[in-house]
């Protein structure tokens, strides 16, 4: 699958995508492709109580990217939490399944269950 | 203008109940009624603010059950979901009621039944809040206050002992609350040593899995004192929303849905953060304690934690935070909530607290949904 940020004409970007740009209202019309950038931890957890079907321990890290002067963040699983502090820079790496669908959720056609954890670098 | 009075309220016992939903909803409505003297066939309009009966029990239209449990048929009835902050918006849809003319007499009920779940199963039912591209992840409410704690005490130099003293001040003002779930004082090595939930929260950092139920009943000032002296007047209230996505918000120790429903509030009231003299927070984290007392003016942007160390918060402080023990000791039915934050207003203002009085004429309350996705600010007068 993708990991796509969405800019709209006044170069405001998000990740997701939204109907219009939460910043101007405007269409979002282009996509930029985070897979293959670097980006840095804006803040990290390691949550020990996780709901059913997801991995324990499960680290979590809001990662920032800097495009064109505007940054933009994703929230994604670290693949470790080892020397992992604010402003280490991580990359995406692909994961077919970031939870298991089988698993409490009760519509599992409702999400896409891949995506991209961060590794640090 | 007519005003909008609160003349009866009322909270069930938190905690663990064999009730469901209807029962506990029921519980507190006929107790709300019968405080002020009303039938249930007085009633023009009923709300009920609850988040999720369908999911966590698969009981859906509360709203008509209550309706005809308390006597009430006839009346316009309404179910207001607003995740944790039902209760809040459920206080905003019943002032609205009366403030527009469109019933003279409206109760309010919120209540929610969770803790026959697993906590890994309620803790999903709430994180289904959350949008997809974070929910994947496994993220849950808890993680999104790891998360932001972490920022928060990194930014401000804030030390983590200050947040188990919210949690050791919330249980001591939960001792002397009768409705608590945890009637019980917690040390600071317990509150800090207790196993990592969302790392650097621990346990006590994070309020409880809840069942209960909570009312208000609401009308105009006039007719309020054909009823009764002991009422209290809804001075302001303000609800404004945050970003779904919690990764996009460009300061994560801000919550804007907070600073803009107060200033809304605020300005509705001609009163200011300064005017305050108690509060009831939503401390469904301890870390949301210190971001509320900020956003809602009381401290500047980083100080909240100091407040804490100071005493300032303390029930024998200047501005006493969570007298009811807050969402920390007292439980946290999401529904119910936002309701008994206002009900611990009302017994405050009306010098009905026991011991846990305080004094004071103005009491605010900050209900938060989602992870500040949502929220209610409301201002509670004497009249």
């Amino acid at each position: 699958m993708s990991f796509d940020a969405h800019r709209c004409p006044n170069g405001h970007v998000t990740y997701p995508g939204h109907t219009r740009c939460p910043e101007c209202g405007e269409e979002q019309t282009e996509t930029i492709d985070l897979t293959e950038r670097t980006g840095t931890v804006v803040t990290w957890t390691t949550s020990t109580a996780t709901p059913p079907g997801v991995r324990e321990p499960n680290h979590l890290a809001i990662v920032e990217f800097e495009i064109d002067g505007e940054s933009v963040r994703a929230l994604g699983q670290l693949t470790t939490a080892e020397g992992v502090e604010i402003g280490s820079e991580v990359e995406p790496v692909y994961e077919d399944e970031l939870r298991d669908p089988e698993a409490g959720i009760r519509e599992p056609a409702s999400h896409e269950w891949d995506g991209y954890r961060f590794e640090p670098v | 203008m007519d005003r909008v009075a609160i003349i009866g309220a009322s909270m069930t016992e938190f905690g663990d109940r064999d009730a469901w939903v209807r029962a506990l909803l029921a519980e507190a409505g006929d107790a709300a009624l019968r405080d002020a003297g009303v039938d249930g066939d007085d009633l023009d309009h009923l709300y009920v603010s609850n988040m999720a009966s369908g999911e966590f029990e698969g009981q859906t239209g509360v709203p008509n059950a209550l309706a005809h449990d308390l006597g009430a048929l006839g009346a316009y009835t309404q179910r207001v979901d607003q995740t944790s902050a039902s209760g809040g918006a459920g206080i905003y849809a019943a002032w609205q009621s009366v403030a527009s003319g469109a019933s003279d007499m409206t109760l309010l009920v919120g209540g929610e039944k969770m803790t026959h779940k697993t906590t890994g199963e309620a803790t999903d039912v709430i994180a289904s809040l959350t949008h997809p591209v974070e929910y994947k992840h496994g993220v849950t409410l808890p993680s999104f206050a790891g998360l932001t704690a972490r920022k928060y005490l990194d930014e401000y130099d804030a030390p983590r002992e200050s947040l188990g003293k919210v949690a050791v001040k919330n249980h001591r003002n939960g001792v002397d609350n009768p409705h608590a779930q945890f009637r019980k004082e917690v040390d600071l090595e317990t509150a800090l040593d207790s196993p990592i939930v969302a790392d650097p929260l621990r346990l006590y950092d994070f309020c409880p899995i809840t069942d209960g139920s909570a009312a208000l009943l609401f009308c105009p000032e006039s007719v309020a004192e054909q009823y009764t002296d002991d009422y209290v007047v809804v001075s302001g209230i303000g609800g404004a929303t945050d970003t779904h996505v919690v990764h996009e918000r460009d300061d994560p120790t801000t919550m804007r849905g907070v600073v803009e429903s107060a200033d809304i509030a605020y300005e509705m009231a001609d009163r200011g953060p300064e005017d305050v003299d108690f509060a009831e927070l939503h401390d469904m984290f301890t870390i949301l304690e210190f971001l509320q007392s900020e956003d809602l003016g009381f401290f500047e942007k980083g100080e909240g934690w100091k407040a804490v160390e100071d005493g300032v918060t303390d029930r024998d402080g200047d501005l006493p935070i969570n007298t009811s023990g807050g969402l920390k000791s007292k439980g946290h039915p999401l529904g119910a909530s936002g309701v008994a934050q206002a009900y611990e207003l009302y017994v405050q203002l009306l010098g009905d607290a026991g011991d846990r009085q305080v004094d004071g004429s103005v009491g605010l309350a900050c209900n938060v949904g989602g992870f500040g996705n949502c929220v209610t600010t409301t201002i509670l007068e004497q009249p």
